[in-house]
């Protein structure tokens, strides 16, 4: 059987130095940042907020729902299910369509009060490792419960956005052993609508019940 | 000193290995600090607490001040007021004799593999540089500065690899690297550690303020752009509706001019009301304010500007609500109405003074939830991964970098 490794990361921030004021420059900047910007404004909320559920709304969401005042459009974009995706480009693509829909012929070039303006940010992501290693799935389940929340995050969404598989770790390493039930059930859970610690127990409780199969 | 050890119970034992994994990594490199100051000021503060933290994490870490006389020292206070945006004059004499004190600094110096200087004081001794790694670390609020000074230190701050700064909105139109890292509090020092309740009890009855009634705190220098006065109109509006009592707690700038006209000012608001007291505490007097935030039924940090405004993270750590302008790093700290509440006007603030008053429940889950953003990103253990990153990304380019 095949050794699953534990491994945490960390995101360095990177500022830009480029800001948006208004929708267009909004839609401008989500076209051109770097792919680990469209993550990082995704992500950065839940990853800063460990116990909040539903999950907080992705920056550009809350930027123009609380900062130009677009609800509805805020609404469309903080409703951009994730889990749905299996690579950054898809998703930024999906903010891309929402944008250009919505500023149609008009540019939509009133601005935010001074201050407010969005700010882009990108990340320079480091890989660590863990002490904890797994050969079995009830091995698996003793470092599962041990481990730091940002391994979680690390496996189940960076490694599904960012990964080259386009499926999260824990299920692939589970389809490697042979549990190919616990990898699809695994791949079902949306990681979006709870908070980590809610996850952790989701998956221990899965890993349990398959620990006989 | 404190040890790395005792920060585990707080963090987790995972997180302080990482942090030793990191140190070790960086086995081989040296790590030079440099400001203008060994005392007093934010800088030396985190450098007096990070050197010897990074050292035990077995990274080969020191820390250089420059010298500089009163002149020197008088340019560089004028481009410190200058990016802040304060309208002032420097003159190419001044500039010239900030240039030689740098040079005469870097003759001086022996450099180490990885130059980080902090503010603008120093940051002419990258003229120096020679096959090594420069950072150059801004701690003050960049968002609007003096064209003409900031003119003069872009040409500086260029030949660096990388600079950091504390907010997004500080970021410019920049050739190099530009990163994020957010000032942290020492969840141990005087000012944040736990304290037992008749510690606390005690010191509201030195003040003579009733723990019973509610009591809303500001603890923050008596300066302008933290309103004191705003937060005693926000007070007497909210105060039609609740019963509460106001702390007005902080020191003052020795070399602010204007610190006693605003106590003036303040202490005529306040006077005839004898549920507002104000505190006018001397320096190290961290107990004081561990206490009366502890204490405290809502904190307020009502700035109309903040650097950062670390005093957020310090009242969340204790699980306090706290009502803040949404100003400098304040939004970085509170989530509004997750972890706090972000407000914009008087009128703002003592509405939400009367609603966390009078829904403690509400307050209590905000405090909570605040405590658990602190504890995950304003430490001072999530500081020194930050710095021990910083430190390798000077190796690394790729977007993702396995270590």
């Amino acid at each position: 059987m095949s050794t699953f490794t534990f491994k945490t990361k960390y995101d360095q921030e990177i500022l830009l130095g480029r800001r948006a004021k208004h929708l267009s420059q909004l839609l401008d900047g989500i076209e051109t940042v770097p792919a680990s910007s469209i993550f990082l404004h995704t992500h950065r909320a839940l990853q800063q907020n460990t116990m909040y559920a539903p999950e907080p709304p992705n920056d550009f969401a809350y930027w123009v729902t609380n900062r130009l005042g677009y609800e509805r459009l805020g609404e469309e974009l903080a409703s951009v299910d994730i889990v749905q995706f299996r690579s950054v480009e898809a998703l930024r693509h999906k903010f891309i369509r929402i944008l250009r829909t919505f500023i149609g012929e008009d540019p939509h070039t009133d601005s935010c009060v001074p201050g407010h303006e969005f700010h882009f940010m990108a990340c320079h992501t480091f890989v660590l490792p863990t002490p904890f290693t797994a050969n079995s799935l009830a091995q698996f389940r003793e470092c599962l419960r041990q481990v730091h929340v940002t391994t979680l995050r690390y496996h189940i969404l960076d490694r599904t956005l960012r990964g080259d598989r386009g499926e999260n770790d824990f299920s692939a390493w589970f389809r490697e052993i042979g549990n190919q039930a616990l990898a699809d059930e695994l791949a079902a859970l949306d990681p979006y609508t709870q908070t980590m610690e809610g996850l952790r127990n989701r998956i221990l409780k899965l890993v349990e019940r398959h620990e006989s199969d | 000193m404190r040890a790395i050890e005792e920060y585990a119970p707080i963090v987790g034992r995972p997180a302080i290995d990482e942090l030793f994994f990191l140190g070790e990594k960086l086995k081989g490199k040296s790590v030079q600090n440099i400001n203008s100051t060994a005392v007093g000021g934010g800088v030396a503060e985190i450098l007096t607490q990070m050197i010897p933290l990074l050292q035990q994490l077995g990274v080969d870490a020191r820390w250089d001040v420059i010298k500089g006389n009163e002149r020197f020292f008088s340019v560089t206070k004028k481009f410190h007021n200058g990016l802040h945006g304060a309208d002032v004059e420097v003159t190419d004499e001044e500039f010239d004799f900030f240039l030689e004190v740098n040079r005469q600094n870097a003759a001086e110096m022996i450099f180490s593999d990885i130059v980080y200087v902090h503010d603008p004081q120093p940051i002419a001794l990258v003229e120096k540089r020679n096959g090594n790694k420069w950072i150059w670390r801004c701690h003050i609020d960049f968002s609007q500065p003096n064209q003409r000074i900031w003119k003069f230190l872009e040409q500086f701050t260029t030949r660096y690899d990388s600079a950091v700064f504390s907010a997004p909105a500080f970021a410019r139109q920049l050739p190099i690297k530009q990163v994020l890292i957010a000032p942290s509090i020492d969840p141990l020092s005087d000012k944040n550690k736990d304290l037992p309740d008749d510690v606390v009890n005690s010191m509201f009855e030195r003040f003579g303020i009733d723990r019973s009634r509610p009591i809303v705190t500001q603890i923050s220098r008596f300066d302008y752009l933290k309103d004191p006065l705003g937060v005693i109109k926000a007070y007497k509006l909210a105060k039609k509706h609740v019963d509460m009592q106001l702390v007005l707690a902080g020191g003052g700038a020795t070399d602010d001019p204007e610190g006693p006209q605003i106590m003036a000012e303040v202490k005529e608001a306040s006077e005839h009301d004898k549920d507002i007291f104000v505190l006018f505490l001397p320096p190290a007097s961290d107990l004081e304010i561990n206490a009366l935030q502890r204490g405290s039924t809502v904190i307020l940090q009502k700035s109309l500007k903040e650097g950062f405004g670390l005093t957020v993270s310090e009242a969340l750590w204790k699980s306090k609500p706290v009502i803040a302008g949404a100003v400098g790093g304040i939004p970085l700290q509170i989530a509004h109405k997750y972890s706090g509440i972000l407000t914009h006007s008087i009128e703002g603030t003592a509405y939400w003074i009367k609603q966390l008053i009078g829904e403690p429940e509400y307050a209590r889950r905000l405090g909570e939830f605040g405590k658990e953003h602190i504890k995950n990103n304003f430490l001072i253990t999530r500081h020194i991964r930050d710095y021990l990153i910083l430190f390798h990304s000077l190796f690394h380019s790729d977007e993702i970098t396995i270590l």
